[in-house]
């Protein structure tokens, strides 16, 4: 039974990291379904026959391969609706980020299905599968499922984790030849991906160290930026510190800032009121340090350290140095 | 030129809301206002018809929503719509992603406009990029998160963020573009504004009045149905450490991260 | 020697600042019938009671205009900004909508018992019966004022009235010794008064007649009572309430209030005030704190005492298994008979709390908003049908006067006052006006503005409980209940002055419910240190405010600020208060 079709989106000869945990992710459940995922890769030349092959380390039987202009998402739907119909997959399945939700979203319409977007978790129940997604603000969680078939999950940023297949082998890597709709060549991609350095986008970063109030002055910022810089991420702020001048507005978390879900959310010197709290409560690690034992944060942290983050930072930062080389 | 621009009625973000137990729907008995992502959407329409790349004729606010959505049309004229389409049926009610594009479609089609533009998301995060649905039956290229739009010789320029950096993508009128929130800074309406919002034509439709069919939209038509709806899952209590050998905390901290691949 | 507030005053001039002839070009300027500001019960009532006025009158209608009736409210809609406990006497809603039955009004219906409530300490309770005439409420109902707001909002647009959210009024406008309307608040300000990229000027909207309706420590209400010297010789007085509502598992049966405990007796403190628990249905429950802004101990919190209240087994029974929903802060008028205001000049009406008609002994003033309401949409259509102008409302002053507005509050005079002695005796003397309807004692006792009252840092702070969450909670939660999101950078709407001796500011500290004010920690510790243990009250401290959490409760202007409204829209969003 053919079961998942994923999306895998690639980039420079690479495929990233969504879309991976998202291939593993449709293997594991094609796996409980008791059938089979693929995934579908569409671009140009650099879509050799080597990179859409690995996806079997994670799982994928299979890669339909499709020539198209990389980057836009209508090509896409053309060839995952083509795919889906011929070969009778049960689910689409989806990675999180900007082209993820277009192209499931295109696909709804063109296969009148049903989609769950910002997905946290899908499990199997009776043969099918129920996607899981938070909803108000993270107060509450439900459990949608799918009245007819296919039917399309769109994960959450980073929601699926990367996982190696047990028996992974190489993949199948079939050519699909799919006619485009006239719609989906009225957009041309001029120029893709472009990078503009100085405006760190926060909300993409999977690592934050975030300052509060507890540094002390603006100078504390310099302890989070080094920080920041050794783990590899971004440095972001709250709002008390934002108003009195410390660090930038596009750095503000909250709930009149920006909101967040890194892999890891390091709170330095950020007691955790609420406002605060509703703009990063889903980031998936949260670290906390405080010299305030009773502050909120503690509340909801994953690892709380009570103590002087003047003294802890810094050599925290050398030691992460060292981990990473 | 003529600019429609789908807005929504969303539930006030700030204000605290609860799922109502026997519906499983979202109680949206409570304060309401308009989707602020789609106040971007109506002040890009404002620039271009106050830019000199295009002749705006028109610039129509639609939604789809229960009757009190017709404040949230209230408001987009206020901004600047010269007109507004309220698409309303007992029909729709419980409508999914699925069945609100088809519906959303086929309002905007009997409207048969040059440039549909909408928020990237809505505040209530049930959905985003509904635009790429709704270009899919309206045979439009669409594009979504788009921060930047210039108009030339009937084709739209647009940047948008995307996971590796900014593209830049020009498209072909007739298009669906989603904005998003970078895109401008909209406007506050004036107080004549807000006043004669009132008096600015009003269209009710039904869904006989479009052609969408019953059985395609409201729950019959609905493809996705809420099986449960429960607390977030508990979160483990986290664990606590009281500096008092800061070389050995850094150690403890330095492992946890570790464990958890996040100092790859 | 202590200090008190008034000693800073805030850098503003309403004079110069909120009254003055309107600016804009002629052809811009929005012309109205009657422009009415404040969507509370008194601004809605009138709107509803003039449309019902006008709806028979075809030729004085189509005179007024496009816009005959125009209403302005700074909150994003009426509801939004509105609070109280609130126990309405029925008659200004029989009055405004003789059709209606009862049970169609969105209230929480009557209560059958009442119950008053002498705590002494933080354990006891000794009931007081039989009930203490005041606090009989048979026949009034239960009414959450926002619902109300939103339910008499939606009739007033039924009638046809424009209901302008996110609206603030900035300015009286004034011209040859009348009001001839209001100039609406700019939008797109940045912190530092700069234009914004989408600045927004207000705009000047001319009416025949402006009724301010503004509730408590009214913006143009201040400033017109000055202009035109409407104040007595008695200044205006005010209590602060803080407010919580609760889903409840087991239903009140009874409306409680208490007095004593938390607030403390000692003449020294003069801590005026007590609590309120209402139920409102089965499920949910209304409960407050009202204290009198004069009180002297710095570090007294009506927000922190009302979480204390809640440990107290009276009061921890009833919201035990519970969750809290609501949570909101504003002040009231309590100088009553004497301190009311002329409430006309040519041009214009005050209304409501604004104009003082509150009754603090009974805790009674909706339906007084209401009744002032209708009487000042009577008065204007008098005028307007007869001679065509409102520069003579002295028929509204007089409606007033020979109301139960006047006649109630004319009652219960001298009650408030007394309580500057403490609480017994304080308590005797209101028992003995309150035997002797009012006779005695006779005389007028004055009313004193509460920022001459000096204030001495004290240690009320100590027993304030640690917010758990669950029944007790921090101001930065609260804050975020009410549904506050004010953007950051917006200009900062309070006018205080920044450096004022520790005594000040932290009596500014605790007694915002919301955390604006905050002496940072830095400037304690060095007033801690310099005092050698003891804190040093006189020294200067800048207080750090943050503008944003403000839910414009008012109480800084009684102390020594001046609250002026922010951009339209901005401030707390109350559902249920």
């Amino acid at each position: 039974m053919t079961a998942i079709l994923t999306y895998a989106l690639h980039y420079e000869g690479e495929f990233n990291k969504n879309s991976l945990g998202a291939v593993s992710e449709g293997a594991r459940l094609a796996g409980e379904l008791g059938g089979e995922a693929a995934a579908v890769v569409v671009g140009g030349d650099d879509l050799t026959d080597e990179l859409c092959a690995s996806l079997g380390k994670y799982g994928a039987a299979r890669v339909y391969r499709a020539r198209a202009p990389e980057g836009l998402a209508q090509p896409v739907v053309d060839v995952m609706a083509e795919v889906i119909r011929d070969n009778g997959y049960r689910y689409a399945l989806f990675g999180g980020g900007l082209l993820g939700f277009e192209i499931g979203a295109g696909l709804t319409a063109r296969l009148g299905a049903g989609v769950t977007m910002e997905v946290t978790a899908v499990k199997v129940q009776d043969g099918q599968l129920v996607a899981e997604r938070p909803i108000l603000q993270d107060s509450a969680v439900v459990d949608v499922g799918y009245v007819g078939e296919p039917g399309i999950v769109i994960g959450r940023l980073n929601a699926f984790d990367v996982r190696e297949a047990a028996n992974g082998a190489s993949a199948e890597v079939v050519d699909v030849d799919v006619e485009l709709q006239p719609h989906s060549t009225r957009a041309t991609m001029v120029q893709r991906g472009e990078q503009r350095g100085a405006d760190v986008n926060i909300e993409d970063a999977e690592i934050l160290v975030a300052g509060g109030r507890g540094l002390g002055n603006a100078e504390g910022f310099e302890l989070c930026e080094q920080l920041a810089d050794a783990l590899g991420g971004a440095v972001a702020a709250t709002r008390a510190v934002v108003d009195a001048g410390w660090y930038p507005y596009a750095a503000q978390i909250g709930q009149t800032g920006k909101t967040v879900a890194p892999k890891l959310y390091l709170a330095a010197g950020i007691s955790g009121a609420i406002q605060h709290k509703v703009g990063m409560q889903s980031s998936e690690n949260i670290v906390a340090i405080n010299k305030d034992p009773n502050a909120p944060i503690f509340e909801f942290s994953d690892l709380g350290v009570v103590g002087d983050l003047n003294k802890i930072i810094p050599k925290l930062t050398e030691a992460v140095k060292a981990k990473r080389g | 030129m003529k600019i429609c621009v789908l807005v929504k009625e969303v539930p006030d973000a700030a204000v605290e809301k609860r799922m109502d137990p026997n519906t499983k729907r979202l109680d949206r008995s409570g304060e309401k206002n308009l989707n602020p992502f789609d106040t971007h959407a109506i002040e890009a329409a404002m620039q271009m018809r106050e830019g000199d790349a295009a002749d705006v004729d028109e610039i129509v606010a639609v939604t789809m929503g229960p009757e009190s959505a017709f404040r949230a049309l209230h408001k987009a004229v206020s901004l600047g719509a010269d007109r507004s389409v309220h698409l309303t049926d007992d029909a729709l009610g419980g409508s999914d992603v699925c069945a609100t594009g088809y519906a959303l479609a086929r309002v905007l089609e009997s409207e048969s406009p040059d440039l549909v533009l909408l928020g990237q998301q809505s505040d209530d995060g049930e959905c985003y990029t509904i635009g790429a649905v709704v270009a899919d039956h309206l045979k439009m290229p669409s594009l979504t998160q788009v921060i930047k739009i210039d108009l030339a010789d009937g084709k739209l320029r647009c940047e948008r963020q995307a996971e590796y950096g900014y593209d830049t993508v020009e498209v072909e009128l007739p298009a669906v573009i989603s904005v998003g929130d970078a895109i401008n800074e909209p406007r506050y309406p004036s107080l004549k504004a807000i006043m004669g919002a009132k008096k600015k034509p009003l269209d009710t439709k039904s869904i006989g009045d479009v052609g969408i069919e019953p059985d395609r939209v409201g729950e019959p038509g609905s493809q996705t149905e809420v099986r449960a709806v429960n607390p977030p899952s508990e979160k483990e209590p986290g664990e606590i450490i009281e500096d008092e050998d800061t070389n050995e905390t850094v150690e403890r901290i330095v492992s946890w991260l570790e464990e958890r691949k996040l100092l790859a | 020697m202590a200090t008190a507030p008034i000693e800073f005053p805030p850098p503003v001039d309403p004079e110069q600042e909120f009254v003055g002839a309107p600016t804009d070009p002629e052809e811009e300027r929005i012309e109205v019938g009657v422009a009415i500001v404040g969507g509370g019960p008194a601004g809605l009532a009138c709107a509803i009671r003039l449309s019902q006025l006008l709806a028979d009158d075809e030729p004085l209608l189509e005179s007024l205009g496009e816009v005959p009736i125009a209403l302005v409210e700074k909150g994003k809609g009426p509801g939004s900004h509105l609070l109280s406990g609130a126990m309405m006497k029925p008659s200004a809603m029989r009055a405004l909508f003789p059709d209606l039955p009862e049970s169609d009004w969105p209230t929480f219906g009557t209560v059958d018992k009442d119950a008053v409530y002498l705590l002494p300490n933080r354990r006891m309770t000794i009931p007081l019966k039989p009930t203490p005439p005041p606090f009989r409420n048979h026949g009034n109902h239960v009414v959450s004022v926002a619902q109300l707001g939103r339910w008499l909002a939606e009739r007033a647009e039924e009638a046809g009235v424009y209901i302008l959210g996110e609206t603030a009024a900035s300015r009286l406008l004034v011209e040859h010794g009348r009001v001839v309307g209001v100039r609406s608040g700019d939008k797109g300000r940045g912190r530092g008064g700069e234009e914004l990229s989408n600045f927004e000027p207000g705009a000047d909207l001319i009416a025949k007649a402006t009724v301010l309706a503004e509730g408590t420590q009214g913006h143009l209400t201040g400033a017109a009572i000055r202009h035109f010297e409407l104040g007595t010789d008695d200044p205006q007085q005010w209590e602060l309430g803080v407010k919580e509502v609760w889903e409840v598992e087991k239903p009140l049966d009874r409306v409680i209030h208490t007095t004593g405990w938390p607030l403390r007796f000692g003449a020294k403190y003069r801590e005026f005030g007590g609590s309120f628990i209402y139920p409102m249905g089965a499920d949910r429950v209304s409960m407050g704190l009202v204290v009198g802004l004069d009180y002297r101990d710095a570090t007294f919190s009506a927000h922190d005492a009302l979480q204390e209240l809640k440990t107290h087994p009276l009061v921890a029974e009833i919201v035990e298994g519970g969750k809290r929903v609501g949570w909101g802060a504003k002040t009231l008028p309590s100088g009553g008979y004497w301190a009311r205001p002329r409430v006309w000049a040519p041009g214009l009406a005050i209304a409501g709390d604004g104009a003082g008609m509150v009754n603090v002994p009974t805790l009674k003033g909706v339906h007084y908003a209401m009744h002032a309401g209708a009487f000042a949409a009577e008065a204007i259509y008098e005028r307007l049908a007869s001679s065509g102008n409102c520069d003579d409302l002295s028929n509204y002053e007089a409606k007033v006067r020979d109301s139960e507005i006047d006649r109630d509050s004319y009652r219960s005079r001298n009650m408030r006052q007394p309580f500057a002695k403490g609480f017994f005796v304080g308590g005797a003397i209101a028992n003995m006006m309150e035997i002797s309807g009012g006779r005695f004692p006779g005389g007028r006792w004055a009313t004193h503005d509460d920022a001459t009252v000096d204030v001495f840092v004290g240690d009320r702070d100590k027993s304030y409980p640690r917010p758990d969450g669950k029944v007790t909670f921090d101001k930065l939660s609260s804050v975020f209940l009410s549904g506050n999101a004010t953007r950051d950078d917006a200009p900062n709407h309070i006018r205080v002055q920044e450096q004022v001796p520790l005594e000040v500011a932290l009596m500014w500290q605790n007694m915002c419910p919301a955390a604006v004010y905050e002496v940072p920690e830095s400037e304690l510790e060095a007033a801690r240190d310099e005092g050698n243990g003891t804190v040093d009250g006189k020294r200067e401290v800048k207080v750090q405010i943050t503008p944003s959490n403000c839910v414009q409760c008012g109480a800084i202007t009684a102390k020594g600020g001046r609250l002026t409204p922010p951009e339209g829209g901005d401030g707390p969003n109350y559902q249920m208060t």
